[in-house]
């Protein structure tokens, strides 16, 4: 019996969410009387993979075949499930990431296992149980949901919880051969085209984010909005009409209908806070609201807000970090 | 090409949610059900697919009891051929996935299109567990959609980035924006809708995997402190000294 721990890496790097997720998995593993093993898949460096020892992880399984640099579903729900099967994993952990929610959504048929997704918290294990808290309602509630399958697969959402790092404890890094054949890569990527980010910040992944709505007036203004990201470091969203028009692209839209983020500070610039915005950023530690209609719902959700012009509000704000840093 | 559209019936987006007193389950009084909103994109996409590859048929397929109706009639008034309802609450994805393929299965679908993810129990992982189910490719969150013949080009969406992938029928996708403009239904569409064929049937397969223990709504904010705008530039100071976030 142990934990498998699902860490995306690009680039040679592990993901920020992955450090996450190997940190959830160390501590469900101590809950539950065992070790943590991750499965590494992307670009990796050895090094980098030894370092998952601060999140509490012992050894780390690495396959190095170069076509599983990309992300391929079904070479990367087979080279899991082998990792899995060897291991005897009985509780997976992987991020609840486009990767993470199309493996572990195959594996959990492959593995017979009872899968939660969208998980905000550790699991509570009394009375026999094993209990997850997951969001549900698109940011508008939560659901405490009992997995009752013999193994299971848990797709933690990003930024839940904080990654330990206990500096200096390495993992083992073993290389391991999932023996996958060319069939495994029928479904390989043709082409990956990367977008770039603003200040190179991914916005899933970002713990600080600047956003615009509506009120920004036109594509012309966004200097603002990224120059205030960029001094702080954060990424960019926006509202559903501002990418449906074309000001900002689709993958920055948040909402119901768009990505959930729930960053530590959520900064919204002349969005008015209709309720399917709000779902996808509700969850948010700290929320700032720039908006100059007083009576704007978004001041309701918010922690801190200036009713003011962005256009006089922003520049005094990138200028005040500019000067704290 | 036989296209399997599944859609989810969901609380309309400007739902105020709640629960029944026990928190054990979701209060439907007053609330309006709509076509799960990501729904849309898959339904209007095979639509408009069907309409450029002669002979295809779009057939809409929903796991719910009768209550879900009026919608699956919606979907058909936008321009689907049939629908199937599996007669049964849904309990959880899995056995939501389980009715899905078995439907397919029977039917011979070539194209299993759903939306990313359903916005009541937002799971985003029935597409995997139906490409699972019927040991077929699955494509999520599918941003683009082309069919050539058998083949289909897909452009998936990944963090900071998208893949261009090509898969072969059958297979899952799993829908989101920019795919198209999802339809509303006309007149007409209505009109038609009514005598178009609605088969009922019972579900099957294993039991759910998962079981909800208890529902709770996000903790209430404070209140919002407001900052003069002329004294902007304070902000940061309270986000760094008394939020500690920057
Ligand atoms: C099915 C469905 C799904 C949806 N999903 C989403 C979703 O996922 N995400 C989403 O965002 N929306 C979604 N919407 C749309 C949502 O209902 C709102 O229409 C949208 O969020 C409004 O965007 P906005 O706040 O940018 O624009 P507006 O509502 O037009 O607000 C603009 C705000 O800017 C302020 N403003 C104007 N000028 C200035 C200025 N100079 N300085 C400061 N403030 C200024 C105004 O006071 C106003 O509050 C959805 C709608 C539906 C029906
Ligand atoms: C009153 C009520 C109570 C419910 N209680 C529960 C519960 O306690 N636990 C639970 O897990 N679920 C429950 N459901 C079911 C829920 O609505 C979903 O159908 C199911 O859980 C899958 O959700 P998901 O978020 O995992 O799906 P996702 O993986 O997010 O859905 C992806 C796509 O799958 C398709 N899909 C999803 N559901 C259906 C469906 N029913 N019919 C056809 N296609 C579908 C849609 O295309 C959707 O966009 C309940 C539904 C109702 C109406």
């Amino acid at each position: 019996m142990s934990v498998l721990v699902v860490v995306e890496c690009a680039e040679g790097e592990v993901k920020k969410s992955s450090l996450e997720v190997a940190t959830y998995g160390a501590q469900v593993a101590a809950m539950l009387g065992t070790t943590a093993t991750a499965i590494a898949v992307g670009e990796a460096t050895e090094a980098n993979l030894a370092k998952l020892g601060e999140q509490g992880i012992a050894k780390v399984l690495y396959d190095a075949e170069p076509r599983l640099k990309d992300f391929v579903n079904n070479a990367y729900t087979k080279l899991i499930a082998t990792a899995a099967e060897q291991e005897g994993a009985q509780v997976l952990v992987l991020a609840n990431s486009n990767i993470g929610a199309s493996v572990g959504s195959r594996l959990s048929v492959r593995l017979k296992a009872s899968l939660a997704t969208n998980v905000v918290e550790l699991p509570k294990t009394d009375g026999g149980q094993f209990v997850v808290k997951r969001g549900a309602f698109s940011g508008k509630a939560f659901s405490d949901v009992v997995l009752s399958g013999e193994r299971k697969i848990i797709a933690v959402k990003k930024n839940s919880l904080e990654a330990r790092h206990e500096a200096g404890k390495t993992a083992e890094v073993v290389a391991f051969a999932a023996q996958l054949a060319d069939a495994d890569f029928a479904d390989a990527p043709k082409q990956v085209v990367m977008q770039e980010q603003t200040g190179g910040v991914l916005l899933p992944e970002a713990e600080l984010v600047v956003s615009g709505g509506r009120g920004m007036k036109g594509p012309e203004n966004w200097h603002l909005i990224e120059e205030l990201a960029q001094a702080l470091h954060a990424g960019t969203a926006c509202s559903k009409p501002v990418s449906d028009v074309d000001w900002r692209p689709h993958h920055e839209h948040v909402g119901q209908t768009g990505i959930t983020i729930s960053p530590n500070l959520y900064i919204a610039c002349g969005i008015s806070g209709a309720i399917q915005h709000l779902a996808g950023v509700n969850s948010s530690k700290v929320i700032v609201v720039i908006n100059k209609d007083p009576e704007a719902p978004f001041f309701k959700a918010a922690d801190y807000g200036i009713v003011g012009d962005v256009f006089d509000v922003l520049p005094k704000l990138t200028a005040a970090v500019k000067e704290l840093n | 090409m036989k296209f399997l559209v599944c859609i989810s019936n969901v609380p309309d987006t400007t739902t105020k949610i709640s629960f029944t007193p026990d928190n054990k389950e979701f209060n439907k009084a007053g609330v309006q059900f709509v076509i799960n909103p990501w729904d849309e994109y898959a339904l209007t996409r095979a639509i408009e697919l069907k309409e450029a590859n002669a002979g295809s048929t779009v057939t809409v397929l929903n796991v719910g009891e009768a209550d879900t109706e009026p919608n699956i009639r919606k979907a058909l008034a936008i321009g689907a051929d049939d629908a199937i309802r599996v007669n049964a609450a849904p309990q959880d994805a899995f056995f939501v996935a389980e009715q899905i393929a078995a439907v397919a299965k029977d039917g011979g679908y070539d194209v299993i299109l759903m939306g990313k993810e359903s916005i009541d129990y937002n799971g985003f992982q029935v597409h995997g567990m139906v490409g699972e189910l019927l040991g077929i490719p699955t494509v999520a969150p599918a941003m683009k959609l082309d069919m050539a013949g058998t083949t289909a080009t897909l452009e998936r969406e990944i963090e900071g980035g998208k893949e261009i992938v090509e898969v072969s029928t059958p297979f899952v996708a799993s829908c989101q924006q920019p795919m198209c403009e999802p339809r509303i239904p006309n007149m007409r569409g209505i009109m038609t809708a009514r005598t178009k064929p609605l088969k009922v049937v019972p579900p099957v397969g294993d039991p759910a995997r998962t079981q909800v223990a208890e529902f709770a709504l996000p903790p209430k904010k404070q209140g919002v402190k407001l900052i003069d705008a002329a004294n902007a530039g304070e902000l940061i100071k309270l986000l760094r000294n008394e939020a500690k976030v920057i």
